[in-house]
């Protein structure tokens, strides 16, 4: 028997892995294949204050290894949330973590305050870095001082544990990581998707409606790998390491460079049991390799 | 809804770019209904990285058939499969047509547009069962796009068939030979499923007709579940116009809750 468990202080996850926001819909729509509380946790998707419309399609291109989706993060609400899907979350054993946006930073700490009243929730992620919303890809996450402001008007807003999302579309992700340290930030996960385009080429035209997206899958494994090795390095809370996770192998290898946890996205697309496959693989990898706590890989890398 | 990992490919046709499939797979089969679809795994490495959704085309006992056409390199991928070998699939997913009891007796309209006569055929094997009345309509470019028409008229319904360039059947547009139709009779209700000029010119005509119809739409999809809310169209619910997902709210849609390109 290996024991899966990680302890991130402030939450300990039966295992490492979480499904990823915007990949695993509000949780509910993975239970035909497996049991919830199986995971270590599952992030829902992106959450505003209000409904939100999302962007023009087309919003997903396959590239080699690899999707681009312009999603917009379309979605309920927190009203509906609360009313009509954590109720059916709440009483599951798992840490259900629910991702928050905002389109000013005050919007992101009244999404914390409305959630604080409701329970079944384990912690906030806040996405400060999804690029599909503001033109260019702009986000928050982009600057060390928004990151700063934003973190900890959340800190002040509710009691939550608050996991920070990180960009990739960055030049120094550690000095944005620190940021959100120094605010109060309790993890970080990264990385978010990676600004991408697609072109037609014989109509001319993007391929995406909202002209840039994000890319994920694969294909940015590597860079992701790499900017969770240099977080880890940086920051001393714990660090969710996600990017194009399709294998236990790749689990493993994002918790060797340093993430306490992974999350697993764009493969729920392709197989909706993946999450539950990569918990299998981690296992077993381990059992094979005489490893009997997976947290022992966490940071063992040999430079 | 399951994941079939070790769907068996029992036969396998082909007619040019066309290609029907015949799968072994019983809980997916026990569970389809007409317009539902499957989620097909085209390759075992990440490129390309998505399932491809393709219509379920028939169901017989413990197989299910899917009829589909090369359109890139997923489907190329798919086509080079043989009987014998495993496909992975995933499904039944999305809501698909409303075939009623009030069917019963009368006349049902049932257009398929290229490869989008793969639902038709369960369609209307499902109507023909209720002991409705199905009338399938297939169009297609030419007398080469239409490799399915001895199947449906070996099944027993009428079925009038259309080519662009007049090689076989009603020369024209399959939308000009149910217009023609109905000059003759009028049907209790419409089925489409094809080309997206080919449905929003019989949703027109539906409308000038007074016929209730339903069309099923092609999406590109990346979970087919509804968890990616990656296929969304705007759809008109309740008197208003918002992004709807076509895989799990469709992909078969009401004629007035459709906006079309030209509206």
């Amino acid at each position: 028997m290996v024991d899966l468990s990680v302890d991130l202080g402030f939450l300990k996850l039966k295992n490492p892995v979480l499904a990823a926001s915007g990949t695993f819909g509000y949780g509910l729509e993975f239970k035909p294949f497996y049991d919830l509380e199986l995971l270590g946790g599952f992030v829902v998707k992106g959450l505003y204050y209000n409904a939100k419309e999302g962007n023009r399609p087309p919003r997903l291109v396959e590239t080699a290894s690899g999707l681009i989706n312009s999603i917009g993060l379309q979605g309920v609400g927190i009203e509906a949330f609360c009313e009509e899907v954590l109720p059916e979350l709440a009483g599951l054993k798992t840490a259900v973590i629910v991702n928050v946006c905002g389109e000013d930073e005050d919007e992101y700490a009244r999404v914390a305050e409305y959630l604080s009243r409701h329970k079944g929730i384990a912690a906030l992620e806040l996405n400060i870095s999804c690029p599909n919303i503001r033109e260019g890809g702009r986000c928050p996450a982009q600057d060390p001082e928004s990151t700063f402001r934003t973190v900890k008007k959340v800190k002040q807003a509710c009691s939550f544990p608050v996991i920070t999302k990180l960009s990739p579309n960055v030049t120094d992700i550690t000095e944005i990581a620190l940021a959100a340290e120094n605010a109060g930030s309790q993890a970080i996960s990264l990385v978010n998707t990676i600004l991408a385009m697609a072109v037609d080429l014989e109509t001319r035209k993007p391929k995406l409606g909202n002209i840039l997206g994000g890319l994920s899958g694969p294909a940015i494994k590597p860079i992701a790998l790499r900017m969770v090795f240099q977080v880890a390095g940086a920051v001393k809370i714990p660090v969710v390491g996600m990017g194009g996770i399709f294998t236990a192998e790749d689990a493993l290898e994002f918790m060797m460079v340093g993430a306490s946890a992974v999350q697993v996205g764009t493969a729920n697309f392709i197989d909706p049991d993946a999450c539950l496959r990569i918990i299998q693989g981690m296992e077993k990898w381990a059992e094979n390799h005489g490893i009997f706590r997976i947290s022992r890989v966490i940071g063992s890398l040999k430079v | 809804m399951v994941i079939d990992r070790k769907a068996r490919i029992k036969k396998t046709e082909s007619w040019g770019e066309y290609f029907l499939f015949r799968v072994e797979s019983p809980e997916v089969a026990r569970t389809s209904e007409p317009g539902q679809f499957l989620m097909v795994k085209v390759s075992e490495i990440t490129s390309p990285l998505l399932r491809r959704p393709l219509s379920i085309h028939n169901r017989d006992g413990k197989e299910v058939e899917i009829f589909f056409q090369i359109a890139g390199e997923g489907t190329s991928l798919l086509a080079a499969k043989k009987a014998g070998e495993s496909l992975d699939i995933l499904g039944p997913l999305g809501r698909g047509f409303s075939v009623k009891n009030e069917l019963k007796g009368k006349e049902v309209f049932c257009v398929g547009g290229g490869r989008g006569i793969a639902p038709v055929y369960f369609l209307a094997k499902e109507l023909d069962t209720l002991r409705a009345k199905p009338v399938v309509f297939y169009g297609g470019r030419s007398s080469t796009d239409l490799p399915l028409k001895s199947r449906f008229e070996e099944a027993g319904w009428e079925v009038k068939v259309s080519t662009d360039d007049g090689s076989l059947g009603f020369s024209g547009l399959v939308t000009s030979l149910v217009e023609r139709e109905l000059k003759l009779r009028q049907p209790a209700f419409l089925f489409a499923c094809g080309p997206e000029a080919m449905m929003e010119k019989l949703s027109e005509i539906c409308l000038k007709k007074n016929i209730p119809a339903e069309f099923s739409l092609e999406a590109i999809m990346g979970c087919g579940l509804g968890a990616c809310w990656g296929c969304v169209r705007p759809i008109r619910r309740d008197g208003e116009v918002e992004y709807i997902k076509i895989c799990q709210d469709g992909p078969v849609f009401l004629r007035d809750e459709i906006i079309w390109a030209g509206e």
